[in-house]
């Protein structure tokens, strides 16, 4: 229920439409397609988003959703199309985005300590050849305390458990602190309390007008945690405000034939048995 | 100063020169490229030293490194457009770029003062023949290249340390902060096609290999932090460079091979015995993790009878 009523609380105060028309758009990406050895692994993908929004990107495995983040990022060269992030260019608004890789993407028995990969966040910032000052230190160890880690700023990274690397990156990504996040996957493996923690943080950053994007798997917690929904399956399905674009029959549109792996979610799977009785 | 002084502080400046690029090598995760480049650059040695007539001079020193740079390219582009594995994109590549410089050396081994066994083993017992004298004392020439080299790399290094760190540990993140991943991948490869250049004449294309993998690998079991562990190869090839040089005295065989031999030795003793990440530790972590376990269980079981 608490949920419930901060996130209708959030749409009073965001009002979508006038950010729509009024603003620049926090991330415009445009006739973008991707393809992997020859294969389209993202077709045409064409949205605006506007600023100050939580963000999910639902689909199933193999949508392209990281796919979707990393070619924002540049991280992987479109085959066509273009993104632009707050009216700019990637290199030119690089300084207003910041990225958070999938937890298990890096190795965690890397000789670091969980202060020195936050302060990784600052490395843009700090400049070519520098090396970082007490200033930077002191926004690392506050972004550690944001996420409730303080206590862990000397532990070496390979003794942290899986919701403490998630509150590492999301601490180096608080350290970084830009307008537009993209998160590939936070919630997964990780602890209920941290999930709870992560979640209050993002909504602590949408409240200071940030705009973050997570790409997220759990059908579940969307209605919950989220207020606008990008719905991605090879295609872009559909993209919206949660209550117009999360429905069954968009989210039927989006799994197709295997929304049935999707067993928490029982009354879908109704749906889509109705779906196929139709077809 | 007498042949052993020298031949140690050789073997010191080659070994710590590999260590500092080659602990970065390790990070990554990319070892094995460190050994095909080691052994790519030999064309580029040979057809410098066919052009020039010299062995340390400068155009050669680049020339190599081309060639190092050229295998890293190779490599890459063969596995992402190639479709090949890592491994055997390294395997195919390296192999390729030695084999002709073993022909060219072949072809015009009577012409020039370069042979196989050079080439392969290194000649670093032979150090003192050639030298330089500097402030009046005789210096080998090598000790110069090996010592400009290692304050070099040590630079290079020092400089670049927050970028080779980030790229090392998370190459995705650094690319969206700006910090190209790829740009710095070749220059480190670049970095280590130099270092194996300049440390061939001592030790050889296949033992450059061990100075530039052994010390980082092994002051990783030692240590948690980056800072440590560079510090810690440093004095690893300290001690192989000692304790080679009187294994090889001790056996009467080759220096440059107990050297690799003694860091190989380090490796073993630290995978066993590191306090931190050991073989041995763990294991008495586990013991006490299951008898403590035992313990409670034991209290449990004595409670409910």
């Amino acid at each position: 229920m608490k949920f419930r009523e901060s996130l209708s609380g959030g749409k009073k105060s965001n009002q979508t439409r006038e950010n729509i028309s009024g603003s620049v758009s926090s991330l415009e990406v445009h006739d973008l397609t991707v393809s992997y050895h020859r294969r389209p692994v993202l077709w045409d993908i064409d949205f605006e988003m506007p600023e100050g929004k939580l963000v999910a990107i639902v689909g199933p495995n193999g949508a392209g959703k990281s796919t979707l983040i990393k070619a924002i990022m540049g991280l992987v060269p479109p085959a066509s199309g273009y993104v632009k992030i707050f009216g700019q260019s990637l290199e030119d608004a690089r300084p207003r985005v910041g990225y958070v890789p999938q937890r298990n993407s890096v190795d965690w028995d890397f000789p670091t300590n969980v202060l020195d990969v936050v302060l990784m966040g600052c490395y843009g910032r700090i400049g070519l050849f520098r090396r970082p000052r007490a200033a930077d230190r002191d926004v690392a160890t506050d972004a550690l305390r944001q996420v409730g880690i303080a206590d862990l700023a000397k532990r070496q990274i390979s003794q942290l458990s899986g919701g403490q690397q998630q509150r590492v990156f999301i601490a180096r990504a608080l350290a970084q602190d830009v307008d537009l996040y993209l998160m590939d996957e936070p919630f997964v493996g990780v602890d209920a309390a941290t999930e709870g923690a992560i979640i209050e943080l993002l909504r602590e950053m949408r409240r200071r007008g940030k705009t973050v994007v997570v790409v997220h798997h759990d059908l579940g917690t969307v209605r919950d945690y989220f207020d606008w929904v990008l719905l991605l399956n090879l295609r872009l399905v559909a993209f919206g405000p949660l209550e117009e674009v999360f429905t069954d029959t968009l989210l039927q549109q989006t799994y197709g034939g295997r929304l049935n792996i999707l067993t928490e979610v029982g009354e879908l799977m109704k749906k889509q048995d109705r779906g196929r009785e139709l077809r | 100063m007498d042949a052993a002084f020298w031949i140690i502080l050789t073997g010191t400046l080659a070994g710590a020169s590999c260590a500092l690029v080659g602990s970065f090598l390790v990070l990554r995760k990319m070892s094995m490229l460190g050994d095909a480049i080691s052994h790519a650059v030999l064309p580029g040695i040979v057809i410098a030293f066919l052009m020039t007539g010299s062995r340390s001079s400068i155009p050669m020193l680049l020339g190599a490194a081309l060639f190092g740079l050229l295998t890293a390219f190779i490599v890459e582009t063969l596995h992402r457009k190639g479709k090949l594995q890592q491994d055997a994109s390294i395997g195919v590549t390296f192999t390729w770029l030695f084999a002709i410089g073993v022909i060219l050396i072949s072809r015009y081994t009577g012409m020039v003062d370069l042979d196989q066994d050079c080439v392969l083993y290194g000649e670093i017992a032979y150090v003192t023949l050639d030298t330089v004298a500097v402030w009046g004392v005789q210096v080998p020439s090598a000790i110069l290249t090996l010592g400009g080299l290692f304050i070099v790399n040590l630079l290079f290094v020092g400089v670049s340390f927050k970028e080779l760190k980030i790229t090392a540990f998370d190459p995705s993140l650094a690319l969206s902060l700006g910090i190209s991943a790829t740009l710095w991948h070749y220059v480190l490869m670049g970095m280590v096609s130099m270092t194996t250049v300049a440390t061939f004449w001592s030790v050889g294309a296949i033992l450059v290999v061990a100075m530039l993998i052994a010390p980082g690998a092994t002051a990783w079991l030692l240590t948690d932090r980056l800072r440590s562990m560079l510090l810690y190869s440093l004095l690893l090839s300290l001690a192989s460079a000692i304790g080679g040089y009187y294994l090889a005295v001790a056996l009467d065989g080759s220096i440059a091979g107990a050297m690799a031999v003694v860091s190989g030795i380090l490796f073993a003793l630290a995978l066993f015995f590191s306090p931190t990440h050991g073989i041995l530790v763990r294991r008495i972590r586990l013991r006490r993790v299951v008898e403590r376990e035992a313990k409670i269980k034991g209290g449990d079981a004595a409670l409910q009878s």
